[in-house]
């Protein structure tokens, strides 16, 4: 029990667990958008891949870190903006497309990877981004090393809970944005486009996903990896359920998450002899499919989430 | 002004041209990443037909891939009908791979008339539990079973890794992850002497044989058919929608299940936590391109394993990435569901804006 206390008192731990946070809140705060104008982004495991990949790949190329966050939500964008016309305009299963576009956003770059660099057995590095070390803040006890000690890319990522807070709870946009998700016809109604909206949000939320993918790369890690998003996607279609499809609560769910994922990693080197690893390996996943579990309930859909609508049909 | 009008009566020629149709044009497009890589399209396709068809063994190994595929394209062809998005079938493999070792390798040493029967047997209930239980959550707790599924995946492999280094591992095996050998007699027996292609084949065959006519004749089949195109209909006309789910995820699970059976006492004989290159979901790529039906799903895993063996062979020969394979297979998913748009509807040209 004193270890346990003494784990969640420290600041690497909270600042472990903000890091781990940090592709999931891109995540979440990607597939949050797309679904509040009611479309279902499956695609969100590939697209993670394609920004790791892009981005990782334009600083590789000499782009520079931000050149790479820019490459990665293009990429990202690009493949929402694939299935927002397959799932919008055509209304096609939204289940379906977004499998396909994860195989589809994988394969592409994995292909890619391989045929830039085709003997390579040790994947090249990058030099990524560096703590941001903001001079009397970082100094701060225990806020300074949890907060202060993080690359730019998390602060993004604060930036981002707040923007899409802002844009969705007070703006026009953001109300036509879950109007659209509700009730596309009042939408309709009032004159403004269906199509429009639903596939701007998906090219949205979809370079925002792709930006979690680029930290993997360019943050937590220097270089790319097959299978280094390993579910992290996935992950976050349950936690924007867990948090009803508010930029808050997605924050929270994110942070929950990542610190019980830092809280295994510290246990398993405590208890390693005790219990196999990988039992604190799938606790992540158990959680999210009991955050599942518990929300769905109550969980709060967008009415019109998986419905295809079509102009002039009623 | 373009409208979109529903067809008033899509037409058969459309349900199967429009997967030949996507096949051809995701093998045509690969011609764009075959001159990225800086390959000769023609050669490589020369190379890949060859890869597949040019001997005897080749067309053994198509068909030895195309083995897991239909089970897998079967477990998700029957559970897209009923609208039960199993998309585990990944776990689900190897959940009846890990029951087939357990009792296969060893565990029980019983004459092959009663080894190989259980083995498949339990292999099929190790399965069928894996896609019960999101079944379950989904019914009793309204859990999307996509996620739920999909998560179960990550787990199970987890599992299966901590199996592998734990009760499961070869003692012979000089501490690799991967279980003891299953025992002679438990193996599913080879078709061909000295090929790779085994009896699963025809286990997989039987199967898909079997689920087309309860599909289109039984009243399982009718029943699934209804919950798939309106719960809410099926339920007022008297259907047990949930007993329905359930029956139709314990027989999905069981059909992944079965893959995973399949490759470790047909082709490899010990389990690894490398056994399926990610089966589970092509499955799910060649249930869509089968139009979900059972007898599609053989001629899709066929056309699947074909671009995988080829494209492995072609990789070989020409140096290209034999990831060209899973981008073919992507786009053929993507091919055919927009293919399956153009045959539901119609995209007229109007004068005027229709209100």
């Amino acid at each position: 029990m004193m270890d346990l206390l003494n784990i969640l008192l420290s600041e690497s731990f909270w600042a472990a667990s903000l890091r781990i946070a940090t592709p999931l809140i891109f995540g979440v705060l990607g597939a949050l958008i797309c679904e509040r104008a009611g479309v279902l982004n499956l695609g969100i495991e590939g697209i993670f891949v394609v920004g790791a990949m892009c981005g990782w790949m334009a600083v590789w190329l000499g782009a520079g870190l931000w050149g790479g966050v820019l490459a990665a939500a293009a990429a990202g964008a690009l493949f929402g903006l694939l299935h927002a016309v397959l799932t919008v305009p055509l209304g096609l299963s939204q289940h379906v497309s977004g499998l396909g576009i994860t195989l589809f956003a994988t394969s592409v770059s994995y292909f890619t990877y391989r045929t830039a660099l085709p003997n390579v057995s040790s994947p090249p590095r990058i030099e990524p981004f560096k703590a941001l070390d903001i001079p009397l803040l970082s100094d701060l006890p225990f806020l300074g090393p949890v907060l202060f000690q993080q690359t730019a890319l998390t602060w993004l990522a604060l930036l981002m809970v707040a923007l899409v807070w802002y844009v969705m709870n007070r703006t026009a946009l953001g109300v036509a944005i879950q109007a659209v998700g509700d009730n596309p016809d009042s939408v309709d109604a009032q004159g403004l486009s269906v199509y429009g909206l639903r596939i701007g949000a998906i090219v949205a939320g979809s370079a925002l996903m792709a930006l979690g993918g680029a930290f993997l790369t360019m943050s937590a890690f220097d270089a790319f990896f097959f299978g280094m998003v390993n579910g992290r996607g996935w992950v976050c279609i349950a936690l924007v359920i867990f948090a009803s499809w508010r930029p808050g609560k997605a924050l929270f769910g994110a942070l929950l998450f990542g610190a019980f994922d830092a809280l295994q990693v510290r246990l398993q080197t405590e208890m390693g002899a005790l219990v196999p690893g990988q039992v604190f390996l799938m606790a992540p996943y158990i959680l999210s499919i009991i955050a599942l579990v518990i929300a769905a309930r109550s969980a709060d859909y967008p009415r019109a989430l998986l419905t295809p609508w079509f102009k002039g049909q009623r | 002004m373009i409208r979109i009008e529903p067809r008033e009566n899509p037409s058969r020629a459309f349900a199967i041209g429009i997967p030949i149709l996507s096949a051809v044009i995701s093998l045509a497009l690969a011609a764009i990443p075959l001159l990225a890589a800086g390959a000769n399209p023609l050669t490589a396709y020369g190379e890949m037909i060859k890869g597949v068809f040019g001997s005897v063994f080749a067309l053994s190994e198509m068909l030895t891939r195309a083995t897991p595929l239909i089970f897998t394209g079967l477990a998700a062809a029957l559970a897209f009908r009923a609208k039960l998005w199993n998309i585990g079938a990944e776990g689900q493999l190897y959940l009846g791979a890990m029951a087939a070792v357990a009792i296969g390798s060893g565990y029980l040493d019983a004459p092959g008339i009663v080894l190989l029967p259980l083995i498949i047997l339990l292999g099929a209930g190790a399965g069928a539990a894996g896609m019960m239980a999101p079944a379950y959550l989904k019914v009793r707790f309204g859990a999307d079973e996509v996620v739920t599924t999909l998560l179960l995946n990550f787990i199970i492999l987890i599992f299966l890794q901590m199996m592998l280094e734990g009760p499961l591992q070869d003692p012979m095996g000089l501490g690799w992850p991967q279980s003891a050998p299953v025992l002679d007699q438990g193996m599913l027996p080879p078709l061909i002497e000295r090929m790779r292609v085994h009896s699963g084949l025809i286990i997989a065959l039987v199967l898909a044989g079997i689920a087309q006519f309860m599909l289109a004749r039984s009243v399982w089949g009718f029943k699934l058919r209804a919950v798939g195109e309106n719960a809410a209909a099926a339920r007022h006309a008297g259907i047990n929608v949930n007993r329905s789910l359930f029956g139709v995820a314990a027989i999905s699970g069981a059909l992944a299940g079965l893959a995973g059976v399949s490759e470790v006492a047909g082709l490899k004989g010990y389990l690894t936590s490398d056994l399926s290159p990610g089966f589970g979901y092509t499955g799910i790529v060649v249930a869509m391109l089968a139009g979900l039906s059972p007898a599609g799903v053989v001629v899709a895993a066929l056309f699947i394993a074909s671009v995988f063996v080829g494209a492995d062979s072609m990789s070989r020969a020409m140096g290209v990435s034999s990831f060209l394979a899973d981008l073919v297979v992507s786009m053929s998913l993507l091919c055919v569901l927009v293919g399956g748009f153009l045959a539901k509807y119609r995209i007229l040209r109007t004068r005027e804006a229709v209100s």
